[in-house]
């Protein structure tokens, strides 16, 4: 599934403004950004319910626009609100859906793979909102799809509901589907997806592994700890970089091994304890927050097309 | 599936939850019957004209008889029109369109399948209250009249079905469908002599404004298959032509109208 200047304007508002991306087979890639950020429009472009206004989209190696129900037989969608007939129940409405797909999964299976096998009798107007949207996924599956598309999933769910849907979501990964997942939740991306790409005022403006992202791979190890007053002075070869704000010494190096290990051994050595000791990289909410940031807001001194800039400001 | 088999499978699953809303089943049928007996009530000890567009008085029959024509076309028009309109609009509202849209299900025999349900639905309705008239109030319907008496249900069943798809472009949200649809088909059921016949000095004008429209033909085919009348043919074509025109009418609104998603 590939994403090439992917447009879309709802009236004067610029939704999507050139958006890039590549899904690969049987990966879970998260599209991920805060509310409005475009990842439902996107989403419903590359599933065929909206048209774009410029831009090039593939999907099965197809063209979403023009795939109708070629392309519906091989995909399965989990929208973020849908309705379900109240009266009938959880087997019944599987067995329903099934019937348009050339070659379903035995409905027996689906409501294993969607944790659903003790409600399969229930009616599905009796079901909670964790249960429901299992169901939403136990839908999209039935038709044993090639690629699932699954927008926003836990929205609005407790810890425990978020948990089954993620080990869901991860048993689809295993079966060897490809999933798309749109989600504002980083560590629903952490944890479910291999690739992320972070979507933020119509743009991607970063993609790659979620412990990638943004550079934060090869961002410096911040190792943090605080000396006691009688300590002696940090050696020479630790000194030069330690920062200390608020009674912590902060260390940023490239190699914690090394660090870690000098340190250490001279804590040893002369009988310091290192109080509140603390080794950490940025985290994905710190890129991702940085990331955003940026995006609503450019640096002043990328002002290459102040013209251009400011006509993209006014269609907001 | 093959399309038809679909529309088969599109058809019992309505119908299975239709059953299982008890209440809603209930007063679906109770309803028509409600508006029998109580118009018997009012008005059934007098006799009635039959009369159509004309104006003139073919034959006096018994209010009460009266009553059981005019009110199974009324049921038809419940269960296909008013039924329809709101029940494809909430499952619009309610995002059950927009999720049968992204499965291989094609459009046409969803609504085929419910369109079919509504269909059923009205045929038991009709069927219910000819039966009760029957039991209570001596109203028949004779083996010679019942061909005609069919072609006018299916036709005027399939017109009322398009029209009620057609109405839901019209309708912006869920909690608009029943003002839009009662707004719509209650003043043309009043001035189409479905519960109150038009009195002899009605205006003109009011018999002419339900002329154009489609229940006062439906009304006019479904009597002349209730009632034979001497030298005057139990089928109605002119009638039917008139509704079948509507109805394709509706058809085309609803094919180059119809949203599959919700409204907001």
């Amino acid at each position: 599934m590939e994403a090439r200047g992917l447009r879309k304007s709802y009236g004067p508002v610029q939704a999507l403004r050139g958006v890039d991306f590549t899904v690969f087979e049987g990966e879970v890639f998260a599209l991920l950004g805060p509310n409005g950020a475009g990842k439902t429009t996107t989403v419903e472009i590359l599933e065929g319910y909206r048209t774009r206004d410029g831009g090039e989209v593939r999907v099965l190696g197809l063209d979403p626009a023009r795939g109708g129900r070629a392309l519906r037989r091989r995909i399965g969608i989990v929208l973020q609100a849908t309705g379900l007939e109240p009266y009938l129940t959880v087997a019944e409405t599987l067995d329903y859906y099934r019937a348009a797909y050339p070659v379903p999964r035995p409905v027996e299976e689906v409501l294993e793979l969607a944790g659903l096998g003790d409600l399969r009798d229930t009616r599905v107007g009796r079901l909670s909102g964790g249960q429901l949207r299992r169901l939403d996924v136990a839908v999209a599956l039935v038709g044993d799809p090639e690629l699932l598309f699954l927008d926003e999933p836990t929205t609005g769910f407790d810890p425990e509901a978020r948990r089954g849907a993620w080990e869901v979501i991860r048993s689809l990964a295993g079966l060897g589907k490809t999933v798309l997942l749109t989600t504002h939740y980083l560590d629903e991306a952490q944890a479910l997806a291999d690739r992320v790409a972070v979507l933020a005022e119509g743009r991607v403006v970063a993609e790659g592994p979620p412990e990638a992202i943004g550079g934060r791979r090869e961002a410096a190890t911040v190792v943090r700890f605080r000396l006691p007053p009688e300590a002696p002075p940090l050696p020479a070869g630790l000194a030069p970089e330690a920062q200390a704000t608020g009674g912590l010494v902060e260390l940023r190096t490239e190699d914690p091994t090394r660090l870690l290990h000098d340190l250490t051994g001279w804590a040893l050595e002369h009988g310091v304890a290192l109080e509140a000791l603390e080794v950490s990289r940025p985290s994905l909410e710190d890129v991702y927050l940085e990331l955003t940031r940026q995006a609503q807001d450019p640096p002043s001194g990328d002002a290459r097309d102040p013209a251009g800039d400011r006509g993209g400001r006014e269609g907001r | 599936m093959s399309g038809a088999q679909l529309v088969l499978h599109q058809f019992r699953y309505t119908n299975r939850a239709f059953w299982r809303n008890p209440a809603a089943a209930f007063f679906t049928f109770a309803f028509p019957l409600l508006f029998l007996v109580i118009f018997t009530v009012l008005f059934g000890r007098s006799t009635t004209c039959v009369r159509f567009a004309d104006g003139r008085c073919l034959e006096r029959v018994s209010t009460s008889t009266f009553y059981v024509a005019s009110i199974a076309a009324f049921s038809v028009i419940t269960a296909c029109f008013t039924n329809v309109a709101m029940s494809v609009t909430f499952a619009r509202e309610t995002g059950v369109l927009k999720r049968v849209r992204g499965t291989p299900m094609p459009g046409w025999t969803y609504l085929a399948g419910r369109v079919l349900h509504a269909v059923a639905v009205a045929a038991l309705l009709v069927a219910i209250t000819v039966a009760f008239g029957a039991a209570f109030y001596g109203a028949t319907v004779s083996w010679r009249t019942l061909p005609a008496f069919a072609l006018t249900l299916l036709v005027g069943a399939a017109s009322f079905c398009a029209l009620g798809l057609a109405l839901t472009a019209a309708v912006p949200n869920a909690d608009a469908a029943p003002a839009v649809v009662n707004a719509v088909i209650l003043p043309l059921l009043f001035i189409s002599d479905v519960f109150v016949p038009l009195r002899e000095d009605a205006p003109r004008w009011l018999a002419a404004l339900a002329a154009a429209f489609p229940v006062k033909h439906f009304l006019e085919a479904m009597l002349a298959s209730f009632f034979p009348l001497p030298g005057h043919p139990t089928l109605r074509p002119g009638d039917l032509l008139v509704l079948a025109a509507w109805g394709i009418g509706g058809a085309v609104l609803a094919v180059r109208f119809f949203s599959w998603e919700p409204r907001r």
